[in-house]
């Protein structure tokens, strides 16, 4: 279980790791935290010629209060999110969701950027960035540019990312006092993948939903935003029996995988009952 | 010579293990820790088809990459490789593959060795396999047992007639040990029949397989990552005449083993073949990956069972048919596997009549052999499932069915339909006390409650009544079962100059803790400070008798032996004191390491003291041999039987399927205790790994023959935060068939709580009409099991 060898390159700042990977071509690949490429590279079922290890740039660490947004430095550990208290008050979800994310260690290890990179639509926080309406910035060779979420994802393992192309910061809305959230995980094992993963967004106002968002983990080749249940939910009653018709049709417009986990009309089934329990939740209602 | 102790007992106390700050840090010897002046590494390239003929191989690529030394075809050992060796034939006529280290012309499971590369490095021995160019033929993958059997089918090993290895049977007519089973099915008032399958596991244990392997001349010494170091050295010295005098086996500190380390493997012939060749010491130590697919799996196993009872509920006759995957190869004990449960499957309940068949059969899937339990948990897994589908037949309580049928504690020793005497129990004392823990009728009473209100999770409720055999011995059993091996263990005891200790064992353990336990017996019967103690174990040279560590037989064999050693240590002591003491030995009192002449006060002398007159020698009894040392040699009478009640109760999510363990109660019956830390750790750690064959644990082979769970990701062995806190106490009716009355405890919490567990959770799902749900118990499984329900 070695990798087979590569160069390695441990750039200070973005513009270095930027034109490191300019130079090193198609076959580079950034390293953030390590904790789904090294387990790829180990396999050997990925030969890069050079890793960039973004580690030692302290610009892409840490969160901080943009007016309308949190901005979240790529390199921010799944841990130090779900510990911020910016996090916890403006984007909970988001710290919800961190904190089941694999086990400790790779808590303290992973990052916020490197798991929206890597885009395995079985990952939580591609989910909750889609559901958050989060925009991506991305630095190339080229400048700056800024990514909506719902763009970035755009297959299995795939982003709009150019290979010589940096994630550096992920922006997430503010979500207001009227909004309430849940991250809803159904897994085998707390360490293990979602088989299904549900994030949902409510906004209540006099009794019924305004407005809704949910986002589907692992039930496509991206996270998906289940817009029928949106729809459905958006002016419905904030009843039990309202929610349960909306989201009857959560898992409409997926094409969920088949595998150990679980068959695809399996999780079909799961996304339905998930999505219930995740808005219902979420909007405070008792079952 | 006895009198009343002053200083408590050692026997009995919770000590913390002695070796686990060296064993938890990791700073010890592990054998990957270790590293040979000039050692090379070897990397091996695994097939990755299931069953093929290499047309062509060529490892010339490797040897021009950077670092390599060698690198090695099968084609390169053929005729010196031997075969790896199956102890245990169960049968006359058991059909054994030849099976060698590493592929010659055909490969018969995805991660068979086929080609090795030895380099300076071990990156560079990894990085030169890409190099090596090997064309497969393929042949037909045999995967399904029954397919496996039928007439024309495909064989796994073309030189054979079949792919079935052995038939052995038994039944109780012809052994005289009951009626004739056909006779009592033919009168059955009530017959249940259900078929289980016993998924595949995968031993998981921390510490993958690692050998260095150092030729100095005719000489070799192995370091291996083994359970078994004396049964490696006498095989290995049978297979490849190395001279037994030549070969050393140590195996260091062990990073567990349950049951997957209990074997031979062809890596380790592999290196050795490998370093002999070089002339030079050669270390191999495999990854994970290469764990799950080439070190041996366990279980696999389709029961056929089928039970019959009176009306009321009294039970007559058990008539069990399995098939056993036994892989590609036979491996060490493979064939017995299934075999150790032939004498479990009448449980702890009395029949007229049983019979048992097994057929051993051959597939192209990675051998199996011991994991945990081995057998033992097929066997009880089987009974306490089908005792619970036939109180539902009956329509009886399952706790009332089993009061009405097991044996009661007035009746010990008993005699079972399988011919073997249960030595000791109290089944209704410990059924009584879990039933109490857990607040059972408390449960039921919900349970109904949730029932009549359809609630979205339901309550089960799961019993396991179980007993099992331990204590892997004694030799004269061992051989009336075609078992190759002894069963008995072996220990000195030295007390050296200065009156500290040294214990010789030969029951090598690889994380029970022995050396805690050795230190208390040891403690104990010389009256000397546990600190003192040391246990030396694992190194041939140093202990250079025993059968090593399994199968639940440490304690009751070896613990034995050190114990008997130490007794003798005691009883030539006795006779120096008396010399020195100028009284008879029939005045001596021994009392806290102290001896004394009874009614002279202040003559006395410690074992301490004793122990340098007698390493000075210059005043010795006649007769009586310098320095205090004694060596005992152990084999029990007869097996030891533990036992206990477990329950359990999920809650089962209808709607998503997933189970969730609420409560496990468990009130086992180990004996006598030595060290109750101990003996409550191996339960909670056997509980959890019956708990994962029941819910999590699965090795899936695809249509191909390749292994899809190779990773611990998506072969889910669950760990503390996903299993509940256990509730356990303990019964204690002592063995026996040893001095010491212990019983073992290694396996007896996976042996129990498998069908604790899937009894809860078809007991939750009954009112749907679901009457079994395949393990492990999915949360997918149960769901579909809900849908396909009669209502």
């Amino acid at each position: 279980m070695i990798p087979a060898a590569f160069d390695y390159v441990r750039p200070s700042t973005v513009d270095d790791a930027v034109a490191a990977l300019a130079a090193a071509g198609d076959d580079a690949k950034v390293l953030a935290g390590g904790q789904s490429l090294l387990p790829v590279l180990r396999l050997r079922l990925s030969y890069p010629s050079t890793l960039v290890d973004l580690g030692r740039i302290e610009s892409l660490r840490g969160v901080r209060d943009d007016g309308d947004a949190l901005v979240i430095g790529a390199m921010t550990t799944h841990d130090e999110v779900l510990h911020d208290a910016l996090v916890a008050r403006h984007a909970p979800l988001l710290a919800q969701a961190a904190a089941t994310v694999g086990d400790r260690q790779v808590r303290h290890l992973g990052t916020l950027g490197g798991s929206l990179s890597h885009a395995d639509p079985a990952g939580d926080l591609p989910d909750v960035a889609l559901t958050l309406d989060a925009s991506l910035d991305v630095v190339g060779p080229s400048g700056s540019r800024t990514v909506a979420a719902h763009d970035f994802f755009v297959d299995y393992l795939t982003t709009v990312l150019a290979p010589d192309e940096v994630l550096t910061a992920v922006r997430v809305p503010k979500l207001g006092a009227d909004w309430a959230t849940h991250y809803e995980k159904f897994n085998r094992m707390a360490q293990a993948w979602p088989i299904v993963g549900v994030a949902a967004a409510v906004r209540r106002s006099n009794g019924s939903i305004a407005e809704a968002r949910v986002g589907l983990a692992n039930m496509g080749s991206t996270p998906l935003r289940a817009s029928a249940v949106e729809q459905a939910l958006a002016g419905a009653d904030a009843s039990a029996d309202a929610v349960r018709a909306a989201t009857e049709h959560a898992a409409e417009g997926t094409h969920p995988p088949s595998d150990l986990s679980g068959g695809a009309d399996y999780r079909e089934h799961l996304a339905r009952v998930l999505t219930r329990r995740a808005v219902m939740a979420a909007a405070g209602i008792q079952p | 010579m006895t009198a009343t102790a002053e200083r408590p007992a050692e026997i009995g106390q919770a000590r913390r293990r002695k070796e686990d700050a060296r064993l938890v840090t990791g700073r010890t010897m592990w054998t990957d820790n270790l590293t040979l002046p000039g050692m090379l590494h070897m990397a091996i390239l695994h097939s990755p088809v299931a069953h093929a003929r290499i047309t062509r191989i060529d490892v010339s690529g490797a040897r021009q990459r950077p670092g390599v030394v060698a690198a090695f075809s099968g084609q390169d050992f053929k005729d010196v490789q031997g075969t790896i060796p199956c102890a245990w034939p169960v049968t006359e006529d058991t059909v054994v593959p030849n099976h060698p280290s590493i592929a010659v012309d055909q490969v018969n499971h995805v991660g068979e060795s086929v080609a090795v590369v030895v380099a300076r490095s071990k990156a560079e021995a990894q990085d030169a396999l890409e190099a090596i160019d090997i064309e497969y033929e393929p042949l037909p993958p045999v995967l399904d047992m029954e397919a496996a059997l039928a007439d024309g089918a495909p064989l796994v090993h073309p030189d054979l007639s079949s792919n079935k290895s052995f038939t052995w049977e038994f039944e109780s007519g012809s052994a005289g040990t009951g009626r004739a089973i056909d006779d009592v099915l033919r009168d059955a008032d009530v017959t249940v029949t259900r078929r289980f399958r016993q998924q595949r596991l995968i031993p998981a244990f921390l510490e993958p397989r690692s050998t260095v392997v150092q030729p100095q001349g005719e000489g070799v010494t192995v370091w291996s990552s083994t359970q078994v170091p004396h049964v490696l050295r006498t095989l290995m010295s049978l297979s490849l005449g190395i001279p037994e005098h030549k070969l050393r086996v140590i195996a260091p500190d062990v990073g567990g083993g349950f049951g997957g380390k209990l074997q031979v493997t062809p890596e380790e012939f592999l290196t050795t073949l490998v370093a002999r060749r070089l002339g030079k010491p050669v270390k191999y130590t495999e990854s994970r990956s290469e764990l799950m697919m080439s070190g041996h799996h366990g279980r696999d196993q389709i029961q056929d069972v089928t039970i019959t009872a009176t009306r009321d509920g009294r039970l007559t006759g058990l008539d069990v048919h399995i098939l056993a995957d036994m892989g590609a190869y036979l491996r060490l004990i493979t064939p017995g596997i299934p075999i150790l449960g032939a004498f479990m499957y009448n449980g702890i309940y009395k029949f007229d009549a049983y019979r048992f068949v097994c057929d051993g059969v051959f597939t192209t899937k990675t051998p199996t052999d011991a994991v945990r339990g081995a057998g033992r948990p097929e066997a009880t897994f089987a009974i306490e499932r089908i005792v619970d589908e036939l109180a539902v037949e009956l329509g009886m309580d399952p706790m009332d069915l089993r009061r009405k049928n097991w044996i009661t504690h007035d009746q010990f020793p008993f005699t079972t339909v399988t011919g073997i005497t249960y030595d000791s129990g109290n089944y209704e004392a410990a059924t009584d006390r879990a039933l109490d823990l857990i607040e059972w009728d408390e449960l039921k009473k919900e349970q109904a409650e949730r029932r009549a209100r359809h609630d979205t999770v339901q309550l089960g409720l799961g019993i396991s009544t179980f007993s099992e055999l331990c204590g892997w011995a004694p030799s004269r059993l061992l051989g009336a079962l075609r078992y190759a091996g002894g069963g008995w263990e072996q220990a000195t005891v030295r007390v050296l100059p200065t009156g500290k200790v040294e214990v010789v064992t030969g029951a090598s353990p690889h994380g029970q803790g022995n050396e805690t336990t050795w230190s208390q017996i040891v403690a104990d019967r010389l009256g000397v400070p546990f600190d003192d103690v040391e246990v030396l174990h694992g190194d041939t040279q140093t202990s250079p008798r025993g059968w090593d560590t399994y199968g639940s037989r440490s304690a009751a064999v070896g613990a034995v032996a050190v114990s008997n050693a130490a007794l003798r240590v005691v009883e030539k002591a006795k006779r120096v004191a008396a010399h020195l003491l100028e009284a008879s030995e029939d005045d001596m009192e021994f009392v806290d390491g102290k001896f004394s002449v009874r009614g002279t006060p202040g003559a006395e002398k410690t074992i301490q003291d004793l122990a340098f007159e007698a390493f000075a020698a210059h005043d010795m009894p006649e007769g009586v041999e310098p320095n205090l040392d004694a060596e005992a040699t152990f084999d029990p009478v007869a097996l030891s039987f533990p036992h206990g009640t477990h329950l359990c109760a999920v809650d089962v999510d209808t709607e998503t399927g997933r189970v969730t363990i609420r409560k496990y109660v468990c009130v086992d019956d180990v004996g006598t205790v030595i060290n109750p830390l101990i003996v409550e750790g191996q339960v909670h750690g056997g509980v959890a790994h019956g708990i994962a064959q029941a819910l999590y644990e699965e090795a899936v082979f695809d249509d191909d023959g390749n292994l899809t769970t190779g990773t611990l990701v998506d072969y889910m062995v669950p760990s503390a935060v996903d299993l509940p806190s256990f509730t356990t106490d303990r019964t204690v009716s002592p063995s026996t068939t040893n001095p010491l009355g212990v019983k073992g405890v290694g396996e007896t919490g996976t042996i129990a709580s498998t069908p604790a567990v899937v009894n809860a959770v078809v007991d939750a799902l009954r009112p749907f009409g679901v009457n079994d749900v395949r393990m492990p118990c999915t949360p997918e499984r149960v769901w579909r099991a809900l849908q396909g329900g009669t209502r």
